[in-house]
């Protein structure tokens, strides 16, 4: 049988063995805690305490506001010593809780609501969304959009599929995977409560087979649930892109202007579909992540879990400090993470890895001109002319950058990596890319 | 201080510099080839001639293009290699008696005119060495098609005309002496062996798309089954096939990036024009050639052929 897969994509070198065989452990963060109130796409959240309050882990510190938005939690117990703007990985300012750890790690007591009790249908919905909502989850595959949200689609009973989303292409992260060796039961059971909310749904938890381990596991794992299957994914970047994932397993295609929701998905990463089982089944809101930390600087490559609002520098030191010649420091994967400048900015619901490398590929690229190759071409999974994108977005030819469906781009950066020019395909697309989003908001 | 850049962060091995150095690879056999055929044709002193052309094409290319970036204050750009492949491309095309001095205006031509002065490397709307090659058959007609040297044609009487010629005017040349290369022609037109051995390594290396070279070939065959009045001739097809530039342009000319379409349609579209082109030009033209200018004229549709074929994105087909 051929792998489900898509069109295009690259196969960078993946680091995973780094890591991939060491077990997650807890850290604790020390001294104060800065926990931005924007860790998720749409509105920033509302604060709730003062400064002076004393606050517990797992209270929840700041509301959504309004619907696409999301909960923040404590994550350690201490008090709230300031409210102010501070600098997070992508090098912006956010309104962030700075809170003081007393390192007692009291908790507040969850509320069990047994709601898997609930026997009418359209309450037991409501009480799964309303906890989702509750427990401030996003997406942790990196892009954090509102878990709510994307549980409520226009019409529930035209969604056929729900994904787990378990490809982790993204070279050296290891964080899936260690949650599916680590908690397989619970993801299952994570997935089968998302499946309660679509009658019409079967899930599928789609994972690259360069885990064999975990896909012979889970299938064992699932073999009683009539109604979740796993699938092996063909390895390959970037195989799990919402897109492309969609596509691997249901052949059916979406573009910019749909949602999953549309071609009758619901994708969810690993670990959102795990913490929904904690918010559900526990009452648990969402203050801490596996994160990874690896890359050839850093001295003992592992696997954390980590409280929001730690400091990656703290993360560093966990991980037996860094060598002092790193070049690069990247929070998320090395093909669309976000280079740091400063490693004293938290790690948030996004942050799904630590890397730093002691040799940094760009600075060391030497760029000619577009040679006109075609390579990006041939790799660009959207089927895009990236090489004429980028030249639209130099001559900043809006015109001929639409007409070339430069609003498809998804951004992945597999041109950019393939390019033997060296350009900076990515980046050229995606300053474009906003220049006109940006343009269609003010016009 | 840590480096700051766009994501992503790392890089495939494959680098402009590596591409150039393999397509120099490529053309090797066929310039060795060259160089020993000159020399059992018409004796060792046109090897020797073959080999130095090869070095004045190459050498004046390279310091064109080192003059120019200096004289405009650009950054240097001759570590790309780029210039070497044009100064290769340009000899392989040249007769062996070519003299000197025309070469070396050729290889300015090549490099200043229709490179540089279009922005350099990718930038160029023609291919440097086809350009050039064109403007010295129209300069230097009688000397671009001196095959064999006049001392050598008086006392041997060995036959001026190519193959490709002799097939035109009727005769029947031998097609396994077509296929090795050992008779006369441009220096690294000649042996198809030689020239597949080079477009074998490109396409392992996967610098080269096979799409262009295949439909050219196989559009041209079509075409010349449909028009040269000998109907289904294998014998006479390969002979076509065999003769002339058709494989090192098929391979090695039609296939440069800068000068060929993007785009997955635009490739196919681009080696059937070609085929059309060489096809007539061959089939009606006065000479028997055809491959350079057919691959000169089309490169000026590329542009075109880009705009016609924007392939659908992922999700936008049916729209």
């Amino acid at each position: 049988m051929s792998k489900l897969t898509f069109k295009g994509g690259v196969h960078p070198y993946d680091g995973k063995e780094l890591t991939k065989d060491v077990a997650t452990r807890k850290i604790n963060p020390k001294g104060e805690v800065v926990i931005p109130t924007s860790q998720h796409i749409g509105a920033p959240a509302t604060p709730m305490v003062k400064i002076g309050d004393r606050v517990l882990k797992g209270q929840k510190i700041a509301e959504a506001t309004g619907f696409v938005s999301a909960n923040i939690h404590s994550s350690v117990s201490g008090t709230v010593k300031k409210i102010e703007p501070r600098l997070v990985t992508n090098g912006t300012k956010v309104m962030s809780i700075v809170i003081e750890n007393d390192e007692l790690y009291e908790e507040i007591k969850y509320e069990n609501k047994n709601i898997l009790e609930i026997c009418d249908k359209q309450a037991l919905k409501e009480a799964i969304r309303e906890a989702v909502k509750e427990a401030g989850l996003v997406g942790l595959g990196g892009a954090c959009f509102p878990t709510h949200v994307k549980l409520s689609p226009k019409d529930e009973s035209a969604i056929d599929y729900v994904i787990v989303n378990a490809a982790e292409c993204e070279p050296y992260i290891t964080a899936d995977y260690r949650r599916m060796i680590e908690n397989p039961k619970e993801l299952i059971e994570g997935l089968d409560i998302i499946l309660k909310l679509f009658d019409n749904a079967k899930g599928v938890i789609a994972i690259e087979d360069n885990k064999p381990d975990v896909i012979d596991n889970l299938a064992k794992l699932t073999a009683n649930y009539e109604n979740i299957e796993v699938k092996a994914l063909k390895t390959k970047y970037p195989q799990g892109s919402e897109r492309h994932i969609i596509y691997a397993v249901t052949g059916r295609k979406i573009n910019s202007k749909k949602l999953p929701a549309d071609a009758g998905c619901i994708v969810d990463n690993v670990d959102t579909v795990y913490n929904v089982y904690r918010a559900v089944k526990e009452g648990k809101p969402l203050t801490e992540r596996i994160v990874t930390v690896s890359g050839d600087g850093i001295k003992n490559p592992c696997n954390l879990i980590v409280p929001f609002g730690t400091s990656h520098s703290q993360v560093i030191e966990e991980a037996g400090g860094m060598d002092e010649n790193v070049e690069k420091i990247i929070s998320g994967g090395p093909m669309m993470g976000q280079a740091l400048f400063n490693t004293d900015v938290p790690v948030m619901k996004g942050s799904s890895s630590l890397l730093a490398f002691m040799h940094d590929e760009v600075k060391a690229a030497k760029m000619t001109n577009c040679l006109n190759c075609g390579m990006c071409v041939k790799v660009c999974p959207e089927g895009l002319v990236c090489a004429k994108l980028a030249q639209a977005a130099h001559l900043n030819d809006k015109e001929m950058f639409l007409r070339y469906n430069g609003m498809e781009c998804i951004e992945c950066g597999t041109c950019n990596y393939v390019c033997p020019a060296r350009r900076n395909i990515t980046q050229s697309v995606r300053t474009m890319k906003r220049a006109i989003i940006a343009d269609r908001k003010k016009g | 201080m840590y480096y700051v850049s766009s994501s992503p962060h790392v890089k495939a091995k494959l680098t402009t510099n590596r591409i150039m150095i393999d397509v120099i690879i490529a053309m090797i056999p066929a310039a060795l080839f060259g160089i020993i055929n000159a020399g059992m044709l018409f004796g060792s002193f046109y090897s020797f001639r073959a080999f130095l052309l090869i070095m004045v094409c190459v050498g004046s290319c390279v310091l064109s293009e080192y003059v120019y970036n200096r004289i405009i204050k650009r950054q240097q750009t001759i570590d790309d290699f780029s210039a070497v492949v044009t100064g290769m491309i340009l000899a392989l095309n040249l007769p062996v008696t070519f003299p000197i001095w025309m070469t070396v205006i050729g290889s300015v031509f090549a490099i200043i005119v229709v490179k540089q002065l279009f922005g350099g490397l990718g930038q160029n709307f023609m291919n440097p060495a086809l350009g050039a090659r064109c403007f010295l058959v129209l300069s230097f007609a009688k000397q671009m098609t001196a095959f064999v040297p006049e001392k050598v044609a008086a006392v041997d009487g060995v036959s001026s005309a190519t193959p490709l010629t002799a097939l035109k005017n009727g005769a029947n040349p031998d097609l396994l002496t077509m296929f090795i290369g050992n008779h006369s022609g441009t220096i690294g037109e000649t042996s198809v062996i030689a020239l597949l051995i080079g477009a074998l390594y490109l396409s392992v290396r996967k610098i080269i798309d096979l799409r262009i070279p295949l439909t050219y070939i196989v559009s041209f065959a079509i075409l010349i089954v449909l028009f040269s009045g000998n109907g289904f001739d294998a014998e006479f097809l390969l002979k076509h096939l065999c003769g002339g530039g058709l494989i090192f342009g098929a391979f090695f000319m039609a296939t440069d990036y800068s000068t060929s379409p993007i785009t997955v349609s635009g490739k196919y579209i681009y080696g059937i024009c070609l085929g059309f082109l060489t096809a007539i030009f061959r089939t009606f033209g006065n000479t028997a050639e055809g491959v350079s200018f057919a691959i000169i004229f089309c490169n000026l549709l590329v542009p075109l052929i880009e705009n016609i074929t924007i392939p659908k994105a992922f999700g936008l087909e049916k729209e």
